[in-house]
């Protein structure tokens, strides 16, 4: 057992690590667009690690087989990428990239 | 897997069946049952939603690419930009927007293309240009642009193009 509780410490601090990273980015980075970045690395890695922390945690000192965190990093895999492109596409639209002299805060 | 008339998409048919056993988090009998029942019913009703799907041709190249390729790059370029972001003097970052000719016309497969592309931290497909000609990427450090472009065409395009071409 303490080696699964080891796994699963190992896990949730790796995604607490990089959803933190995520956060630090999106305060310190400048400009719309690379603010962008930081949704979809909190999302991949952050959130990805924390649901297989949350998956080993429930299978093996809890009762039985758990999956349905799979499900969580499936739909954010999938939706993610869609609203980054929506909002990089509506931020072009308005021409924010062209703005260099007044980056929006 | 080819279609017949009763069962228009038997692969969206399983992974409906395994969608609803997950989200139940059980594998009863019931659960099984009520789950084919919703995985031969839903294709039904969306039938018209799916225009021509392109056809996953070489399948050992496509789990390859997505559980070597593509896992190995989410992780190190997630590493790679939080060195990006950590690092003291952040103005010494160069984004910039690259515009990535592609050789695919599918646009089933382009839609792939640009979420790879996005999923992998570093980079943000942002925007299509009308003829499906040109994918615009948004990219977090662009020192080279060349180089950025000619690794998106062979690391993801290349494959991607063998993938669905029979």
């Amino acid at each position: 057992m303490i080696v699964v509780e080891i796994l699963v410490s190992f896990f949730l601090i790796i995604g607490a690590f990089f959803a933190l990273a995520g956060s630090i980015g999106l305060f310190r980075l400048q400009d719309f667009f690379t603010r962008l970045h930081g949704p979809t690395k909190a999302t991949t890695l952050g959130v990805g690690s924390m649901a297989i922390a949350s998956a080993i945690y429930f299978s093996f000192l809890k009762e039985g087989l758990s999956l349905h965190e799979v499900l969580i990093t499936l739909f954010l895999f999938i939706t993610a990428p869609v609203s980054a492109h929506f909002l990089a596409k509506a931020a072009r639209h308005q021409r924010l990239h062209e703005d260099k002299d007044h980056p929006e805060t | 897997m080819q279609g017949n008339r009763w069962i228009p998409h038997p692969l969206m048919t399983v992974a409906l069946i395994v969608l609803w056993l997950l989200l139940n988090n059980t594998y009863s009998f019931g659960h099984i049952l009520l789950g084919t029942l919703l995985g031969i019913m839903i294709p039904w009703f969306t039938n018209r939603f799916w225009p021509e799907r392109p056809r996953i041709c070489k399948r050992r190249l496509f789990l390859r690419f997505f559980f070597m390729t593509f896992v190995y790059d989410v992780v190190m370029s997630n590493i790679n930009v939080v060195r990006l972001i950590l690092k003291p003097d952040i103005s010494t970052l160069q984004p910039k927007f690259i515009e990535v000719p592609l050789d695919i016309d599918d646009p089933m497969v382009i839609s792939i293309l640009a979420n790879v592309i996005s999923m992998t931290p570093g980079t943000v497909s942002s925007e299509i240009s009308a003829d499906h000609k040109t994918l615009i990427v948004h990219g977090l450090n662009v020192p080279d642009e060349q180089a950025a472009i000619a690794q998106i065409k062979s690391r993801y395009e290349a494959t991607l193009k063998e993938i669905f071409t029979c």
